[in-house]
């Protein structure tokens, strides 16, 4: 699943994961895509406090992929 | 030529009002027509539910009838808006239709709390006035016991009550010396105390100071019988919850395809709706980077109406919206702080001081001269 956040200020990237966590099956990759760079560090931050799993985070050209898989 | 404007909260009376100002003429030579649609025939100042709570105002002295504040040139028409043509430029009412040259989007925002399971039967919010009016009456009853002022989702309206209405309430319990009976807890979705990180800061230290909790990276799935269950699998218990619950934009604006969530596509700048030149939004309803405030309504609607009458004129439209917000934030029932930022200044602040808190005690009733497009 992708969430394509590009555009959208801290925290709108956080929260547009939130929602697609709150949906997604136990075991689904969720793919954020966001342009503001706080998300490359938030994110996984949120990520590790959940109990999901961070697979990636890498930059791209303009904006950061934030790869996570949903543990819970 | 025909300016429609749905919704009539301070966004859109504040439009029709600067409009009609900036309109005179070519309303009195049947040139140009300001229509105002709204569902509600009054307009309540949100930001006097913080006070309602602590009775310090009451509803009288925070509502008005629209026709008592819209300049006597301006349309008035209490309906509700069900769908937005913008490829036919119409507007499908309850009971009408209308065309429009050019339309003014200003339905705002509303609170969902029927989203998170639990929280109608169990929570409190002073989020609108029904809401308020409950949490009073709890308010005025509770002497122990755990309290916890719950942020449910962002972006909501006026990104700091909950902050002001954490301070309030510490101060009302102790003025009450009940305080060593409570626990107060402030609850919110990311890693801090708010959006923005130097406010966070300030924050932090003066919850801090007053023995006030806070949880962050907290974000509420459901509500049982005094607990709160969050999307990262932790249970926070509470006596009274405060919640902020979550908000969407109207209904109107998913019926008529513009977005999922109520949120208008708007560019920043201009305030024009994307894909559309004669479309407008502004207020709570945009989708913009700014906060959700009666003051950043305020600062559109004087771009807005400068660049709309200069269009109907024959002028360039050339006013611009560079983010501009001002915001209050009461640190106790005698002091208060203020912030103002924009797209590229990030907000700065001044000590907490009495004087700022009788700016915002004198803008609670100076407010009325606002919205009549006066100050
Ligand atoms: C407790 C609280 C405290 C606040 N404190 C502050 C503060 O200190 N400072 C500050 O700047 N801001 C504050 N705000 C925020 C401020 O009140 C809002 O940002 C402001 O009201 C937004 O105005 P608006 O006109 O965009 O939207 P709204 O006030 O939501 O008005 C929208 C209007 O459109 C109408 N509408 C919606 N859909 C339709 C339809 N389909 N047809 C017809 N009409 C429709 C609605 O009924 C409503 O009347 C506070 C808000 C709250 C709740």
């Amino acid at each position: 699943m992708i969430v394509d956040a590009r555009g959208s200020y801290c925290p709108g990237p956080l929260m547009e994961l939130m929602k697609a966590i709150k949906k997604a099956p136990v075991g689904e990759i969720i793919e954020v895509l966001s342009s503001d760079a706080s998300s490359a560090k938030d994110i996984p931050e949120w990520v590790k406090k959940a109990g999901h799993e961070l697979v990636e985070v890498k930059e791209e050209k303009g904006y950061w992929r934030i790869v996570v898989r949903k543990v819970k | 030529m025909r300016v429609a404007i749905v919704g009539g909260g301070v966004a859109g009376i504040l439009t029709a009002n600067y409009l009609a100002m900036r309109l005179r003429e070519e309303i009195r030579d049947k040139k140009a027509e300001i229509l105002l649609i709204s569902e509600r025939d009054k307009l309540l100042y949100e930001p006097g539910l913080l006070y309602l709570i602590f009775n310090k105002l009451e509803e009288k002295d925070i509502t008005k009838e629209l026709k008592y504040l819209l300049d006597p040139s301006v349309k008035l028409i209490v309906d509700r808006a069900e769908k937005l043509d913008l490829e036919n430029r119409k507007i499908k009412t309850k009971s009408n239709e209308f065309d429009y040259d050019y339309l003014v989007i200003a339905t705002g925002s509303r609170i969902v709390p029927e989203e998170i399971p639990g929280l109608v039967q169990y929570g409190d919010w002073f989020y609108n006035l029904d809401g308020a009016k409950r949490l009073r009456e709890k308010l005025s009853r509770f002497k122990e016991g755990k309290v916890v002022v719950s942020v449910m989702g962002i972006p909501h309206k006026c990104p700091v009550a909950p902050i002001e209405v954490t301070f309030l309430l510490h101060e009302f319990f102790k003025i009450h010396n009940v305080r060593d009976n409570i626990e107060l807890v402030y609850t919110y979705p990311i890693n801090r105390v708010f959006t923005l990180g130097n406010v966070s800061e300030l924050v932090e230290k003066m919850f801090e100071e007053r023995n006030i909790e806070t949880r962050t990276f907290f974000n509420p799935v459901e509500v049982k019988e005094g607990k709160i269950i969050t999307l990262e699998g932790e249970e926070e218990s509470f006596d009274l919850l405060i919640a902020i619950p979550p908000h969407k934009g109207s209904q109107l604006i998913i019926d008529s395809g513009l977005s999922d969530d109520g949120w208008v596509p708007t560019d920043k700048f201009t305030l024009e709706v994307k894909g559309y030149d004669n479309v407008f939004a502004l207020g709570d309803t945009t989708d913009l980077p700014v906060s959700k405030a009666g003051s950043v309504a305020h600062f559109q609607a004087e771009v807005l109406a400068e660049n709309l009458s200069a269009e109907i004129k024959g002028l360039p439209p050339t006013a611009r919206y560079f983010g501009k917000a001002v915001c209050f934030i009461e640190t106790s029932f005698s002091e208060a702080t203020y912030i103002w930022f924009d797209y590229e200044t990030p907000p700065t602040f001044v000590k907490p001081n009495r004087f700022t808190h009788w700016m915002k005690i004198a803008y609670n009733r100076m407010f009325w001269l606002t919205a009549r497009g006066v100050l």
